[in-house]
């Protein structure tokens, strides 16, 4: 028990970190055909518009709500060009300098809105699913009530009720908006599966073996439960942007003041498309639903490669040399 | 060992204090009745999964707690554990008693007392490997905090359950094991905070015929080193014959029969526990005996049986044992399904009509005839009934049949519950034996 006996210190339980992250991504390493596809192709639309987002100020040529450069104003409502490669809206504000700046305000709202989501629907899951009784029924009943709302008319209270406080129109709002239509989605998948997980033998085994139930929920439900989440949330965030959108096109998502928005951005674009300007509309519609798209693949891909009742193992087939003629 | 443990007498004051002495314990669960039951907050009844059960665990034997599935065996085990509240009853452990304490306290008891169950699949947590799952135990209990001693204890906790050399096993997942390897960690895991009481749950009947001697050899093993004492639950007796000091025969949420294994093999005496030894498959078709097995099916524990639970399955009930009205409607309707589509029977079910009034359990029936009948015939049929098969044991137990105030009425000898009494080397609940019916 003396301090020397450490060989090579902390070695061994790096590499087991390592492992476990190499277990952990195994599944999409080893995704083959349609999920490999949808995966990957899900994962570079998606990252296309992250390095948008992040590199915006880089990117862009103009800020989302510029209409001048040099003190000479840009055209109003002018078409496609070099200058402007999809054009100017009625604001004489450049469209691919809103496209890419909105990308950045919908990532950030979707990623802020995902993360409170996540941190308040999960542990509520697992509480509920856990420890069951008053607790988990009341619960149950608040999230079902939420439940029952559409999404978007949630979103559009919380938004409404929140544009009056301090916070205003902004960023947050909108993810405050987005959360609160979320959490009992995260809450009902979490406890559920907390609930069968329960019976499990491995569940009673740590019970036996003295485990607080805090240790239990931490050690042993929540890793498995967790794997559920990764589909679930990119999933979520596709739905999260159509949500944001449709909250920026009613007025009620971010002021624009605060941050270009394809939603916004279509509504006023409505009454362009009468006269034949397809421009101010098309490039924010098409930004949404290749983002969405690229959110759906991925989600999909995830869950085709890491849900182990949609994962089919894949058996290369072989093919057997001809038999020689003579042994015919 | 074993001769010894064969003439271990329960002496209250010859044997040393058991290591657990459990007084009639019972252990109910609630059933879930319908959707409209739980919302009005009505229970449906309650399942005796464990009904009234006393037993002793002296310090390091094996006893075997043999029964069917639904038997009670696992419930025992799991209140045992604190797995499973008991609803009445006492079960000291070490001294003390453990069925009332808070989970907080039971803690401590349970650096005590481990459990190897019956799924080795299930029992290990998939998200954690084995090095992480065997050496839980010291974290959950702050033992050893240090990371790199951890991993010490665990590998030589693995070589000792054979899972050598521990490298190559510390870092796999569950999921890479076989399940005699998995169940061998699961019990690495069990032992590794030196418990003096391990109890298993069927350890071997989900594995492999080639792996299941190995890991009980393993068992036995591990229980000299480690000076253990064992509750082994099992349905098998050909297991048990070879694995226990002691057996204990449950049924339907009663221990039957208990004594040493050798006397419990050589000399069974509960008609159960003898129909449970006629049961083992004989590998010699040769020497194959005729297996007059117990009829029917364990019964609902939700109602069992009144008297002996094993009454309407047993070969040998007579007059005490307990009959009543199920067991009137069970004979006719046996009857009748085995001789359906035969002249006679579409009328005697006519004249005996609906039976329901027969699922109160009673040991006196009063029931109407059907409109248009005379109790007397239903009396006669009766009569015809017990005279075709006059050996039935069900009509020992019928005190009384006649038709009274345009009522059948038919009573039974009063129900008794039969307790362990001393019969030779073992004590068995069976009227059969001991003093006369009280």
């Amino acid at each position: 028990m003396a301090v020397e006996a450490r060989p090579a210190p902390r070695s061994p339980h790096g590499r087991a970190r390592l492992m476990a992250l190499g277990r952990a991504t195994k599944p999409i390493r080893e995704a083959r055909g349609t999920a490999r596809v949808m995966l990957w192709a899900g994962a570079a639309i998606t990252l296309f518009f992250i390095v948008l987002a992040v590199f915006a100020p880089l990117i862009s040529p103009y800020g989302f709500s510029e209409y001048k450069s040099g003190g000479v104003r840009f055209p109003q409502l002018a078409h496609p060009s070099a200058a402007h490669w999809m054009g100017t809206t009625v604001q004489s504000s450049d469209v691919m300098a809103r496209v890419i700046w909105g990308a950045q305000t919908e990532l950030e709202v979707v990623a802020i809105a995902l993360v409170m989501a996540l941190t308040i629907g999960v542990p509520l899951g697992l509480l509920s699913g856990y420890f069951g009784g008053p607790l988990d029924r009341a619960l149950v009943v608040v999230m079902d009530a939420l439940f029952a709302f559409p999404y978007l008319l949630i979103a559009i209270v919380i938004a409404f009720l929140l544009s009056n406080s301090s916070i205003g129109g902004g960023i947050l709002t909108a993810a405050i908006a987005i959360t609160v239509a979320y959490v009992p989605l995260y809450f009902r998948v979490v406890r559920n599966h907390v609930i069968s997980l329960r019976e499990e033998a491995y569940v009673d085994a740590a019970r036996a073996l003295g485990a607080r139930p805090r240790t239990i929920i931490r050690k042993y439900v929540f890793f498995n439960v967790v794997q559920n989440v990764p589909p679930i949330a990119t999933l979520n965030a596709a739905d999260a942007i159509l949500l944001l959108a449709a909250l920026g096109f009613l007025g009620y998502g971010i002021q624009p003041t605060q941050g270009a928005e394809w939603g916004y951005d279509i509504n006023r674009a409505v009454s362009d498309a009468s006269s034949g300007i397809w421009w101010t509309g098309l490039f924010p519609g098409l930004a949404i639903v290749l983002l969405v798209t690229g959110l759906t693949l991925l989600g999909e891909g995830l869950n085709e490669t890491l849900n182990p009742v949609l994962r089919r193992r894949r058996f290369g087939r072989i093919d057997f040399e001809p038999l020689p003629e003579e042994m015919l | 060992m074993r001769p010894e443990a064969a003439e271990l007498p329960p002496e209250p004051e010859a044997a040393a204090s058991p290591l657990v002495s459990i007084r009639d314990l019972r252990t109910y669960y609630s059933i879930r009745g319908s959707f409209a039951d739980r919302l009005v907050g009505r229970e449906a009844g309650v399942v005796r999964a464990v009904d009234g059960v006393s037993l002793d665990i002296r310090r390091g034997e094996v006893l075997g707690l043999v029964g069917e599935s639904g038997s009670g065996k696992t419930t025992l085990g799991r209140t045992l554990l604190g797995l499973a509240r008991a609803t009445s009853g006492n079960v000291d452990f070490e001294g003390q008693e453990i069925t009332r304490l808070p989970e907080r306290e039971f803690r401590a008891v349970r650096r005590r007392m481990q459990v190897v169950f019956q799924d080795p699949h299930a029992s290990l947590n998939p998200a954690m490997t084995i090095g992480q799952s065997v050496g839980h135990p010291f974290q959950i209990h702050g033992l050893e905090r240090n990371r790199d001693r951890l991993r010490l204890r665990v590998s030589e906790m693995l070589e000792r359950v054979g899972l050598a050399p521990a490298e190559a096993y510390l870092d796999k997942y569950p999921s890479d094991l076989s399940g005699g390897q998995k169940q061998r960690a699961v019990i690495a895991r069990a032992l590794i905070l030196n418990p003096v009481m391990l109890v298993a749950d069927e350890p071997v009947s989900m594995l492999d015929m080639s792996v299941r001697a190995k890991i009980l050899e393993l068992l036995l093993a591990l229980k000299h080193d480690f000076d253990l004492t064992y509750l082994y639950i099992t349905h098998d007796l050909a297991t048990a014959r070879f694995f226990c000091d002691r057996i204990a025969i449950m049924y339907l949420g009663r221990i039957v029969e208990i004594g040493p294994a050798a006397a419990i093999y050589a000399d069974p005496k509960h008609p159960y526990t003898r129909a449970l030894l006629r049961a083992i498959p004989e590998p010699d078709p040769e020497r194959a005996v005729p297996r007059d097995l117990p009829r029917g099916e364990v019964p609902d524990a939700a109602r069992p049986p009144l008297g002996c639970h094993f009454h309407p399955r047993c070969p040998n009930a007579f007059e005490p044992c307990g009959w009543e009205s199920r067991d009137l409607r069970e004979l006719l309707e046996a009857r009748w399904a085995r001789d359906a589509g035969r002249e006679g029977v579409e009328e005697e079910e006519a004249l005996f009509g609906d039976l329901s009034a027969l699922d109160v359990p009673s040991p006196e029936v009063r029931f109407p005839p059907p409109r248009g009948r005379r109790p007397e015939e239903i009396v006669a049929a009766l009569e015809r009934i017990r005279s075709q098969d006059p050996g039935e044991p069900f009509w020992k137990g019928v005190e009384r049949l006649e038709a009274q105030d345009a009522h059948v009425r038919l009573d039974f000898h009063p129900p008794n519950d039969p307790r362990l009494e001393r019969t030779g080397e073992v004590d068995v609940a069976c009227h059969l034996y001991g003093s006369a019916p009280r």
